[in-house]
């Protein structure tokens, strides 16, 4: 198995010199879109054959530094996130066969080498190729929004570029001491031995602060998720899905893989409970952010914080009952977090492919400028109508099935005794539900801003429905996701190996292919019934409505809170008369708005005499990010105006401050003693 | 092997010997005296080295000591008098800082060397301890003197004998590779040249060796007193 995925990751690597030779030859860029494609399939069968039939041995690769030789393993954890990034990959991979055949070189060469570090991270089975892999993440999609900079020209992509370094140097910075002080003096860095040589004490609490840090930051975890929503949508819109789906999915694999599996075992409950913490306050953040954003692909990418929030809120309460010693509610959390991790990756992606389809077709992202796409494009709206019902959570898509088992092991977590895991758990369920509640009105404002009411601006009705391939990306992920939520009993029992690694127990109590549930007395969720209900109910209501109704049913004008049919003079109607993107955010930020995301409004009169209209100003902006940044950028112009001096020695000065150095660090090791 | 043997103590006298020059060179005042001082550190350097290749049973050391007596005793202290006195350089060389207050510092880098060596170096014999300890005060004065000196010639000198306590050193340790040897030789001695070659530029650009001369050239002003002439 490793050997078949080492040979899929070569396999990217002349793709990616292909990339770089599209320069000369355009017919270039189809062959990297076609075989990115292909690839990716390739890993989800290859997720799928190691889930089901085992991973097999390390693959010593004979290449890296002698004190860590690269290695590759597949098992059930990494199979589990290689499934999703090979589907992800393979709808984004069609998506571009259709959008980006004329992209420049530099996007072509880094979107292979984007896939490559994601993969390589996830089969990586030593600390030193998982950050290899991890970084190679990094660049490669620093590259791509680098790319897209040079291409736009624009400031604030430009801006989105460099801050999209900084937090990735940032995560470097912190995740690699994590596996050094992992390693510790022994220095084996291979996941057997990591998993031999646990942490304890200081060391696996700072360990831990790192790696939240570090990947925490990649996965847009609070406080550390200001540059996703900027960064994100400046993208082009499959390398988006492929950053919201399934970058913040490896980051979150690699904060399982340290954290619960290298690092879980023999591990208080108190272990889960910052990750269990800083993913409601993620969800909460993430979904609120997502009610107010004007901007499209920035709506969702704040969804995505609020979706990573939940499943690291299912990976932390899972730490906290294995802890605890409840190893059968332990597995559940981890089955939620894994599950709404691939449901996530899934609607996501359809989301956000579904964006750069109205975006290319209605030119525009902002959500004031777009309004009744469901005339023109019909197929695109009813592939987002899904995507949006499952973030919505609606049953029985897969949103629903990932966030009902999270909430099921929510509620049953009241077995673990101690007072403040009683008194986190009560706090965290109702932020859950909160944040599942702004979700959902979240994307309910998405979809009906884009695609229902009427065009806000002409350009809107040229709109042309998503063309094949594309169409095919939208269509097969409306499938899966649909599918994954009707058998989420089936898609659990397979990823069994993954859920066992992450919860220490060996799969979920009750995980058949028609049902799952928390435990055997406890309910069970039956999607195909539900479906089945929600069928006959609204089978019963149209024979209902049909035979009841004396006379057939007819249009006819309606009064529509004021809104009516266009008059003749005016085909578009007059864009004041709909509701726009911010007015429908008004009652949420007042009531939420104002304490958490700095909301305000102003009313300006124009001066007594002066004909000009009052104006009403509203906005909200991000508190968290600027209370970093601030202080980051002081510290900055205060060291370099420290080190101006150092310009202005002389050679000797130079020397004697080498010289003390030394004589410093050699009174420390006089100290110190040796080791 | 310890006290009171005469492979030790031997060893001990010469290392030491090399280490008493280090201090010479530090307080020496007089360009002349401060290369003849260089030479003779060579010598004894040359002779420690050899010393070890007799107790150590190496006869690849014999060749290092050769290469020590020849370039560093004899080539080196020649080329930088020749240059001294063909380019008529001031005679006296005055330090940064007074005599006593460098050697106060010198006796502190060795107390420091021999804090430092000493426990890390545990269970390793008694012999190479002692070398390493002083090859190790050797450096740390070279480089101090590097760092004091405000000539050229200086601090070349104190790079020469920075690079001396690395041949003790190398020395000391078994079975040090010729190799390596000739390539921290050759080195030095390309140092040294390029050392020379600021000095030749400085002494016809200038007609001094005052580095200070260079903070015009970066836009500085000059110290009282330190002018160009």
């Amino acid at each position: 198995m490793s050997a078949v995925l080492a040979t899929l990751l070569l396999m990217l690597l002349p793709l990616a010199l292909a990339g770089g030779g599209a320069a000369r030859w355009p017919a270039l860029a189809r062959l990297v879109h076609g075989g990115c494609f292909l690839v990716s399939l390739g890993f989800a069968a290859l997720g799928v054959a190691v889930l089901v039939f085992g991973g097999g041995d390390p693959l010593l690769l004979p290449v890296g530094p002698p004190w860590a030789p690269l290695s590759l393993a597949l098992d059930g954890l990494s199979a589990w996130f290689l499934l999703l990034l090979g589907l992800v990959g393979a709808a984004t991979g069609l998506f571009a066969w259709t959008h980006e055949a004329e992209a420049p070189p530099r996007r072509l060469l880094c979107y292979p080498l984007f896939l490559f570090g994601m993969a390589l991270c996830l089969g990586a089975a030593d600390g030193f190729t998982l950050i290899l892999g991890f970084e190679a993440m990094s660049l490669a999609s620093w590259g791509l929004l680098v790319a897209r900079a040079m291409e736009t020209r624009g400031e604030g992509e430009r801006l989105a570029a460099r801050l999209y370094l900084g937090f990735a140097l940032f995560g470097a910075a912190c995740l690699i001491p994590a596996i050094g002080l992992m390693g510790g003096l022994a220095g084996d860095l291979s996941f057997a031995g990591l998993r031999a040589a646990p942490m304890q004490g200081g060391m696996a609490a700072l360990v831990m602060a790192l790696v939240l840090l570090g990947a925490g930051s990649k996965a847009g975890l609070v406080p550390l998720h200001g540059w996703l929503p900027i960064a994100h949508p400046v993208a082009p819109a499959g390398v988006s899905a492929l950053m919201s789906g399934a970058m913040t999915k490896v980051a979150l694999y690699v904060v399982a893989r340290l954290v619960l599996d290298l690092g879980g075992p023999a591990q208080p409950p108190a272990w889960g409970a910052p990750l269990l913490v800083i993913g409601a306050a993620s969800a909460l953040f993430g979904a609120l952010r997502a009610t107010q954003e004007v901007d499209g692909k920035v709506l969702l990418a704040c969804s995505t914080i609020e979706h990573v929030g939940l499943v690291a809120m299912g990976l932390g309460l899972s730490a906290v009952l294995r802890g605890a010693d409840l190893g059968p509610l332990a597995s559940v959390a981890a089955g939620a977090a894994l599950l709404h991790a691939l449901g996530h990756a899934l609607f996501k992606t359809l989301l956000f492919l579904s964006a750069g389809e109205v975006e290319h077709g209605a030119g525009s992202r902002r959500l004031d400028a777009l309004g009744g796409l469901i005339h023109a494009m019909p197929l695109v709206a009813l592939c987002a109508l899904f995507g949006a019902a499952a973030a919505a959570a609606l049953p029985p898509l897969v949103g629903f099935a990932g966030e009902w088992l999270l909430l099921q092991a929510l509620l049953s977590a009241w077995r673990v005794g101690a007072l403040w895991v009683q008194v986190m758990v009560a706090a965290v369920t109702a932020v859950v539900a909160l944040s599942t509640a702004l979700g959902a009105m979240a994307m309910l404002r998405f979809w009906g801003l884009c695609f229902l009411g009427r065009a806000r601006t002409p350009r809107t009705l040229g709109a042309q429905d998503a063309a094949p391939p594309a169409r095919a990306a939208l269509v097969a992920l409306v499938v899966l996701a649909t599918g994954a939520g009707l058998l989420p009993g089936s898609l659990l029992a397979l990823g069994a190996p993954a859920v066992a690694q992450v919860s220490g127990h060996a799969g979920l109590v009750v995980a058949g292919p028609w049902s799952v549930g928390a435990a055997t007395a406890a309910s069970a969720y039956w999607p195909l019934g539900v479906l089945l209900l929600v069928a006959i109910v609204a089978a019963a209501l149209v024979a209902g409505l049909r035979r009841l109704s004396l006379q057939p049913a007819a249009r006819g004008p309606v009064w529509d809170g004021g809104f009516i049919a266009p008059p003749a003079h005016l085909p578009f109607g007059d864009p004041a008369t709909q509701a726009s993107a911010a007015g429908f955010a008004q009652p949420l930020r007042r009531m939420l708005g104002t304490r958490l995301l700095m909301a305000r409004e102003a009313v300006h009169f124009a001066a007594p005499g002066d004909p000009a209209p009052a104006r009403l100003e509203a906005g909200f902006r991000d508190p968290v990010l600027p209370a970093f940044l601030r202080p980051l950028l002081i510290a900055r112009d205060r060291l370099a105006q420290a080190a101006e001096w150092l310009r202005d020695l002389s050679i000797r000065q130079f020397l004697g401050i080498a010289f003390g150095t030394l004589l410093l660090l050699l009174a420390l090791l006089a100290l110190a003693g040796p080791p | 092997m310890g006290f009171g043997q005469l492979p030790f103590d031997m060893a001990h006298l010469l290392a030491g010997g090399v280490l008493l020059l280090s201090f010479v060179l530090l307080y020496q005042r007089r360009v002349t005296a401060l290369i003849g001082a260089l030479a003779a550190q060579g010598a004894v350097l040359a002779m420690a080295v050899a010393w070890q290749g007799w107790v150590l049973d190496v006869p690849a050391l014999y060749v290092t000591a050769l290469a020590a007596l020849l370039a560093k005793a004899v080539a080196i202290p020649l080329g930088l008098r020749l240059l001294v006195r063909r380019f008529g350089l001031r005679r006296a060389v005055e330090t940064a800082i007074g005599i006593g207050p460098g050697m106060i510092m010198g006796v502190g880098l060795v107390a420091l060397a021999i804090l430092v060596v000493l426990p890390a170096t545990q269970g390793a014999g008694a012999l190479v301890r002692e070398g390493l300890a002083f090859a190790m005060s050797v450096m740390l004065l070279g480089m101090l003197m590097m760092i004091t000196r405000r000539h050229a010639i200086g601090q070349v000198v104190g790079l020469l004998s920075l690079e001396n306590g690395l041949v003790l050193a190398a020395a000391g340790a078994r079975g040090l590779p010729l190799v390596v040897e000739l390539a921290t030789a050759a080195l030095v001695v390309a140092l040294a040249a390029v050392a020379g070659f600021f000095t030749l530029r400085l002494r016809d650009d200038f007609a001094g060796l005052d580095l200070g001369l260079l903070h015009h050239h970066r836009g500085e002003s000059a110290p009282p007193g330190e002018g160009p002439p």
